[in-house]
Parts: C-alpha cells; sequence; structure tokens
C-alpha cells in the first residue's frame, strides 16, 4: 500500500479539543479560563453560537515587528449586535511610533503613551472573549498577534477559532468561477476590503477607523452574509478557521 | 463625544424624533442601540411578538402592514417603528417586513422611556406619530387607482389610420379588418400645429377627426352616402382628444363632458390609441358613470326612485376599490344632481316650459361636492326678476313639489329645516335673493347665520346658471370687508365641537364624560366645514368644495403655513371614517347613519382620529382669535 495519503487543502484543527486540551495545560489562570470556556462543537448550527466581532489597530502587518495600539471588540448573535456592551483598550506599543509612517486620527501619541501595556489588558481582553466565536475582517492581523502578544506576555502562546468575513467574501469573489472568468477577462478583481464588501450588502458607509466601529462594521457584515448565501442552520465548522 | 459614536449620532440627530434630542441624550442613545441586519423580504417585527425595543431604520426600506395584510406604512432611512406596541402592551400589532437590504438600530425599552420623560417633542412625536396622521391619507391616495392611473394604460393597440382622401367603402373594410370600432382620419398638415405630427417616415400629418362605427349608420348608411364619398367629408368639426398622461378618471370626465363613447389618445401630438367607454368601464367596475346615465334614462320619477339601491351599491363599490373622501363625495353629488336635474326634465315635460327663466339652486352638501350616502335635500329657485307671483308661482310650486318629492322617493329625505324650493321664502326672484344675502351680511342674528352657513355653498344644477354665479359674486365681494359678519360666522362655527378621542369602548368628551357612540357629521365633518367656510369667505373665495376652498385659503396668509395641509388630512380622515362606517353599515343591512360606535373603530383609525379631532379643535381656537369682533361701528347696531 502507499504509505501517503491525500491530504485537504486545508486541515482545521479540531478546536474544541485543542481548547480543552490547552485548558488543563496551561499554568497562566487567565488563559486556563479562556480556554475552558471553549467553543462550540462544529456540528452547532452559526445562529446559535454567541460571537464576538475583534478589531484591532496595529503598527504594522508583522506581528513579530509591530505592535497592537488599540483593540475593539463588539459581542453579538446573527440576531443582535450588542453594541451596548463593546469593548475598547488602547495598548502602548513596545516600540517607539515613527510618526511618519503611521497616523492614528482618533488617537493622540500621549494618549498611546499612557496607554497600559498589554500584559496589563490580556486578562479582560480573554474575559470578554471567553465562550464567544471570533469573527475578524483579515484573519492574519487580531490571531498572530494576540497570539505573538500572549507569547512575550504570558509565555505561552493564543490560538483560537476565528470566522473571517473576508475569506467568506474571497469564496464568492475570488475563488469562484466567475471571479476566475473575470480574471480571464483582466478585468480588476472585485475589492473584499470591509467597505467595499458591506457596500455589496447594502449596509452603510462608515466614515474613519476606528477599532470599535471596524468590529461593528465587521459584525454587520457577517450578518448580511449568513443572510445573503448562508442560513442560520450552517454548522458552524463550515465556517470558521 | 467618544469617536465611535460619532457615526452613530451623526446619523440619528439628522431625523425627528432625535434630532432635537440634547447632546448629553444622543450620546447615551448612541451607545446602547443594538443592532441588526435583515435581508430584503425578511421579517422584522411579527404579529403578536412581544417588543421591547423601538426600532430606528439606520439603511434600507421597511414596510408595516396591518393585522389583515394591508399596508399601513412604508418607512425609509431614520424612520421608527414600533413605539405604538412599547407604550401599549408590548404586543406587535403591526408587524414589519425588510422591503430592502436594511440595517436597523434596536433602542432598549428602558431608554426609550426615559427619552419620553426627558424629552417632551420626542414624547409627542411618539404618542401622537405626528406624520401618521399625512401617512394615513396618503397611503389612501396611493391606493386609489383610478386618480392616479395614466389613460395610456387603458390602450392595448395602436389606433387605425387612415387618410381622408379614402373612400367610406375601404375605411369601413380596414376598420373591420383590424376588428376596431374606431379609426382615426389623418390629412397633410394645415398651418394649425396642434394636431400635427411625424410618422415613423418622417412624413408629416394631421389628425383631422375620428370615425366610428355609429358613423357609418348615423352618416353614410342614413343618408345614403355612395360608398366612394371620402371619409373626410364625413367628420366632425371639433376633435376632443386626451393627453396619454392623463387619469382614466379624467379620461371618463371628459367623456361624459362631451357624451362622445371614443376618445383618441395622445401622446404630445402623435396618436397612440383610441379609449372606448366600455375600457373605462371595464376598468372601472363601480359604474358610477352607468348609474347616471341610468337617471337620464329613466321616464318617471317611480323609475328613478328604483334607482336608490344602485346608488349605495354603487357607494360601496367605489369605497371599497379606494376612492377617497373628495371622490366619493363628488360622485354622490354628480347622482343627486342627475337626480335633479331628470325630476325637472320630467316635471317640465308635464307641467309644460317655465313661465319665466329660472335657476335650480342647489346648497349644502350638494353645493360643495360633498354628498354622502346619508343626506337630506336642501334647495331653493332662484327665479328671473320677470316673475311675477300671482301668475307664475303655481308653476313653480308645483315644479318644486315634484322634485322634492320625487328625491325623497330616491332616498334624500325632506329638509327638516325646510331650506327646499316648496318653502315661498326659498322660491324667489334673483333680485330678492340678493337683498337676503346683503341683510344676512349686513345685520347678521342668529337665525340669519343659520341661513348663511347653508345658502353660502351654493350652486346651480339646473337652469339659468348666471343667476346662482351672481349671487357667488355677491358673497365674495362683500364677505371679506365684513369683519362683523366674519365674527359672528366664526362664533358661528364654534357650536359643535369635537371629541377629545376614544377610551376603550366610550367617546372621551374634553370634560371627561363617556358617550356610547360619535355623530362624525356632527362633530367632525359639519364643524371642520363650518370652519373652512369662514375662511374662504374671508378670502373672498368663490370655491365650494371644502378642499378647493382650503387650496384658495392657502394663496392667503389666512392661515399659518402648515395648518391648511393639516386641516386637509383631517378633513379627508374623518369624513373617510363617516364614509367607511356607512358601507359598514350598509354591509351588514343596517341603515347607515352618521353614527360611530368605538367598539367598531379599528386602533389605527382611533389614533388617526384623534390627530384629526386634535387639529380640529386647535384651528377652532384659532377662528376665534383671527375674526374678533370688531369695535362697534355704525351698519353694525
Amino acid at each position: 500500500m502507499p504509505s501517503y495519503r491525500l491530504t485537504p487543502q486545508r486541515s482545521l484543527p479540531d478546536w474544541p479539543g485543542y481548547l480543552a486540551a490547552r485548558a488543563g495545560e496551561t499554568s497562566r489562570p487567565e488563559l486556563a479560563r479562556y480556554f475552558a470556556a471553549g467553543c462550540p462543537p462544529p456540528e452547532i448550527p452559526i445562529g446559535e453560537v454567541p460571537l464576538v466581532a475583534l478589531d484591532m489597530e496595529t503598527t504594522g502587518l508583522d506581528a513579530r515587528r509591530h505592535d497592537i495600539v488599540s483593540i475593539g471588540l463588539v459581542p453579538f448573535t446573527l440576531g443582535r449586535i450588542h453594541w451596548a456592551e463593546r469593548r475598547y483598550w488602547l495598548v502602548r506599543p513596545t516600540r517607539p511610533l515613527s510618526s511618519e509612517s503611521i497616523t492614528f486620527h482618533h488617537i493622540t501619541h500621549s494618549e498611546i503613551a499612557e496607554a497600559p501595556d498589554l500584559a496589563v489588558v490580556l486578562p479582560d481582553l480573554l474575559e470578554a472573549m471567553a465562550g464567544r466565536l471570533a469573527v475578524v475582517h483579515f484573519r492574519h492581523i487580531e490571531r498572530p498577534f494576540l497570539d505573538e502578544g500572549a507569547q512575550s506576555r504570558l509565555g505561552e502562546g493564543l490560538r483560537f477559532p476565528v470566522i473571517d468575513t473576508m475569506s467568506l467574501e474571497a469564496l464568492r469573489h475570488r475563488l469562484s468561477l466567475w471571479a476566475r472568468f473575470r480574471r480571464w477577462m483582466r478585468r480588476p478583481p472585485v475589492s473584499i476590503r470591509l467597505g467595499d464588501s458591506r457596500a455589496r450588502y447594502g449596509l452603510p458607509a462608515y466614515q474613519g477607523h476606528h477599532a470599535l466601529l471596524d468590529a461593528l462594521a465587521t459584525a454587520e457584515l457577517f450578518q448580511a452574509q449568513i443572510a445573503t448565501h448562508y442560513r442560520p442552520e450552517v454548522p458552524v465548522g463550515e465556517l470558521w478557521s | 463625544m467618544e469617536v465611535e459614536l460619532r457615526e452613530i449620532r451623526q446619523h440619528m440627530s439628522r431625523f425627528p424624533p432625535f434630532e432635537s434630542l440634547s447632546d448629553d441624550l444622543l450620546d447615551e442613545l448612541a451607545g446602547q442601540v443594538a443592532v441588526g441586519y435583515f435581508k430584503a423580504g425578511s421579517d422584522i417585527l411579527v404579529l403578536e411578538q412581544e417588543l421591547h425595543e423601538l426600532c430606528y431604520i439606520r439603511s434600507g426600506a421597511v414596510e408595516v402592514y396591518r393585522r389583515n395584510g394591508d399596508l399601513y406604512n412604508r418607512l425609509g432611512e431614520g424612520d421608527i417603528f414600533g413605539h405604538f406596541s412599547l407604550l401599549r402592551n408590548h404586543r406587535v400589532r403591526f408587524p414589519a417586513r425588510a422591503l430592502e437590504d436594511t440595517l436597523i438600530y434596536f433602542i432598549p425599552e428602558p431608554l426609550f422611556h426615559r427619552l419620553c420623560e426627558a424629552d417632551e417633542h420626542f414624547a409627542d412625536f411618539v404618542e401622537l406619530g405626528r406624520p401618521r396622521m399625512e401617512a394615513a391619507v396618503e397611503q389612501h391616495k396611493q391606493a386609489n387607482d383610478m386618480m392616479i392611473t395614466r389613460v395610456r394604460k387603458l390602450l392595448t393597440r395602436y389606433p387605425v389610420m387612415i387618410v381622408a382622401t379614402t373612400t367610406v367603402q375601404e375605411a369601413a373594410r380596414q376598420i373591420g379588418d383590424a376588428q376596431a370600432s374606431a379609426a382615426l382620419v389623418l390629412d397633410s398638415p394645415d398651418d394649425n400645429p396642434r394636431y400635427t405630427f411625424t410618422d415613423s417616415e418622417d412624413r408629416p400629418w394631421m389628425v383631422r377627426g375620428i370615425l366610428t362605427d355609429s358613423d357609418f349608420r348615423t352618416r353614410v348608411v342614413a343618408e345614403g352616402l355612395p360608398p366612394d364619398t371620402p371619409v373626410g367629408e364625413l367628420l366632425g368639426e371639433r376633435l376632443i382628444t386626451i393627453q396619454s398622461d392623463e387619469s382614466v378618471h379624467e379620461a371618463m370626465l371628459c367623456m361624459l363632458r362631451n357624451n362622445i363613447h371614443h376618445l383618441p389618445v395622445l401622446h404630445r401630438r402623435r396618436p397612440v390609441g383610441i379609449v372606448h367607454l366600455s375600457d373605462i368601464i371595464r376598468y372601472e367596475t363601480h359604474s358610477s358613470l352607468y348609474l347616471v346615465s341610468n337617471i337620464f334614462n329613466q321616464s318617471s320619477a317611480e323609475g328613478l326612485a328604483k334607482l336608490a339601491p344602485d346608488v349605495r351599491a354603487a357607494f360601496v363599490r367605489m369605497v371599497e376599490e379606494g376612492a377617497n373622501s373628495q371622490m366619493v363625495g363628488s360622485a354622490l353629488s354628480t347622482i343627486g344632481r342627475s337626480f335633479t336635474r331628470r325630476l325637472l326634465e320630467l316635471a317640465e315635460e308635464e307641467l309644460g316650459p317655465p313661465p319665466v327663466p329660472y335657476c335650480f339652486m342647489v346648497n349644502g352638501s350638494m353645493a360643495r361636492n360633498e354628498q354622502s350616502i346619508v343626506t337630506d335635500q336642501d334647495h331653493a329657485l332662484v327665479l328671473s326678476d320677470t316673475f311675477d307671483a300671482k301668475r307664475h308661482d303655481a308653476y313653480f310650486l308645483a315644479l318644486a313639489q315634484r322634485v322634492s318629492d320625487g328625491l325623497d322617493a330616491c332616498g334624500y329625505t325632506y329638509c327638516k329645516g325646510d331650506v327646499m324650493a316648496t318653502n315661498a321664502k326659498w322660491r324667489q326672484p334673483l333680485s330678492v335673493w340678493k337683498r337676503y344675502f346683503s341683510d344676512w351680511i349686513d345685520n347678521p342674528t342668529p337665525e340669519r347665520l343659520l341661513h348663511s352657513s347653508i345658502f353660502f355653498d351654493l350652486d346651480s344644477s339646473f337652469g339659468e346658471e348666471a343667476y346662482v354665479e351672481q349671487l357667488q359674486d355677491l358673497v365674495a365681494q362683500k364677505a371679506p370687508d365684513s369683519p362683523l359678519f366674519l365674527a359672528a360666522m366664526a362664533r358661528n362655527a364654534l357650536n359643535r365641537t369635537p371629541p377629545l378621542g376614544f377610551f376603550r369602548t366610550f367617546v372621551m368628551e374634553k370634560d371627561g364624560k363617556q358617550n356610547n357612540s360619535i355623530n362624525l357629521k356632527r362633530r367632525g365633518t359639519a364643524p371642520m366645514v363650518d370652519l373652512i367656510r369662514v375662511h374662504a369667505l374671508a378670502c373672498g373665495s368663490q370655491a365650494q368644495n371644502s378642499f378647493e376652498r382650503l387650496d384658495a385659503i392657502g394663496n392667503t396668509q389666512l392661515l399659518a403655513p402648515g395648518a391648511g395641509e393639516k386641516l386637509r388630512y383631517a378633513l379627508e380622515l374623518i369624513a373617510m371614517a363617516r364614509i367607511r362606517h356607512q358601507v359598514i353599515d350598509i354591509q351588514q343591512d343596517r341603515v347607515p347613519d352618521n353614527n360611530i360606535e368605538p367598539e367598531n373603530v379599528e386602533d389605527s383609525e382611533r389614533h388617526n382620529l384623534k390627530d384629526a379631532f386634535q387639529v380640529l379643535s386647535n384651528a377652532q381656537k384659532f377662528l376665534k382669535y383671527r375674526y374678533p369682533i370688531p369695535a362697534r361701528t355704525g351698519r353694525s347696531r
């Protein structure tokens, strides 16, 4: 018998198992509480899952070289976005800000200078995220930066399942037959940025960037995507990664 | 202000009732909303669901329905819904569905109540639902097909068009081949550009006239014209046409006015079709049109009396098909005038021609074109000044008696106040009428004011229209310059007041008393009409219809901006409530009357009526202040 197997395109971790295992292993109480809250089994319908939209602003795209500046989150479900329960933290970067490369219109440098280190923020953040499945737009920011942050502050990595609204959008507009046809026709690819994606669902354009407003925008986009392309009964395991 | 709230806050602050909230309340509001996305076609609120949030439309559009599934309102960005339920039993009574992809902000109930307490304007808005009254009328207007449907919708094909030199034989063949019943006759254009157009091959033409089936019968066959007669020789003088974007209603009136059955329809100057009367009747199934022509076909007063059930049936159908109060009022008045006119024609046939010219004047609701199905007769005779009572009055008394008895038999009961041409006082030459009117204006007494309020709604229904026009002129010229008369009329208009509204199964009076029913005419339409009449007299308007009077008043400074519109909505609402309840009476085999019982009033109608009563009540208060009793002058002693 040949010893190779067909590997799936993308191997998905067994998230409930992983979180349960980490809950047992970790020596940090804040991580233990987070992992113990777990995540739903993959067959649970998305309509029944507590969610949290997460967005952060960073000094750059590389988690190893750049820092988190702000974190916003909004708990929600498919039916309601609980804006009143939003949370927001400013975080002091470990490396000095280069003023020409990054401008945050709503954050002054003095505010950042007075902000706490991520180590102070992490327990609150983990508590707010516990038991809720994270929804982000572009998964290569929030998860790696939090992983890196937990590694450096708590000595242990932090991995967790996320639903990426940008990937859901890419499935429609970058990987579909129609998208390939457009590419073949040398038409520009459809934008899957947050604002452009929202416009396709009739969602209003929000002015300015703010981690909280982007988290709200992401939550609304996800509700719209499910209402348009899926059903509330779709198993959560088909959506997360 | 927190930056992340700016987006929500700025949006909400643009729309009532949030626009007037303090900054602190707005900030709190922007921080407290919950958010939900609804795909077009999905339910936002379902009937009877429990509700603890006010809904605000951030983007998209929402339709709100009545319990029976009828559309109640259509809402857009910045509108709110669900407040009725929050203010009452927390059950959804108006289900809501997303018409477009919609984003809703949900405002939690505790905050909603805090806003009501903290901000009077907000409370008024959600409790009175200020735009609700307008929305209810607006929606009714939309539902009304005949008024908004363009006549072009009735056209199924292009008209048959033939050149004027074509022989009648060839024309008959072409019309027959096309299975049409009429054709337009074209000629090369002359100097009159009115009916010229160019065809698809760029040739210029002029529409000379219309040739119909009946022309072949009455002109060709009956007159024995040879088959090679050019059709151009058959055409009448006048060509009556209608523009394709006119309403079906207008087309119907045009045919009625001109007594024609075919009406060419033009798009600008190009012919696009021919409407036949039967097209309209097929469309307008309530056929008050048929009824009118039926009235004129009756050869006796008994025959006319037999049509009374048809009037009721036409009335019911008209209301069910969504006519507004103005259409119902004008259709019923047209029918009433037709009865009157036919009775006069029959009386003249019997009594012989009148010894002197006369005008049969109608008053009250018929003159205003606001007749309802429950109505009595108000009329008078304005005779030529050559009238000599000794020699002529017997004729006119007999004439009046026949009309009055005939109308009573048709369902228009005798006037309790004896405002009828059978009353010698109201059967007078024009000069006497002028003296009456001048006296009433110059020296108002309670009795004369009562006369003024009846006779100053006046119109001719038959005979010498000029007589009544002279009387209308007199009133319009004299009244505006008679402050004492206006002040007296204004006070007279306050004799009947609206109730406060409804509470459970009672009518709530302003003094807290509760009644089991309310006469919507006495407590609603009549005081409203009285009030509008005073303003119309003050501005010298010749209009008789209350809505037209409001138009005339709107061109003056008599009312504050917007006040006229409110009166219009309020009158329409009260009039329609009265009409709808009369329909219910007829459908349930009861004798229709002007009363409504609160238990038969839908919740939404209650609120609309309450708002309308409020408008009437405020307008009455204003009236006294607007027309004060002038300082004593010589003539007003």
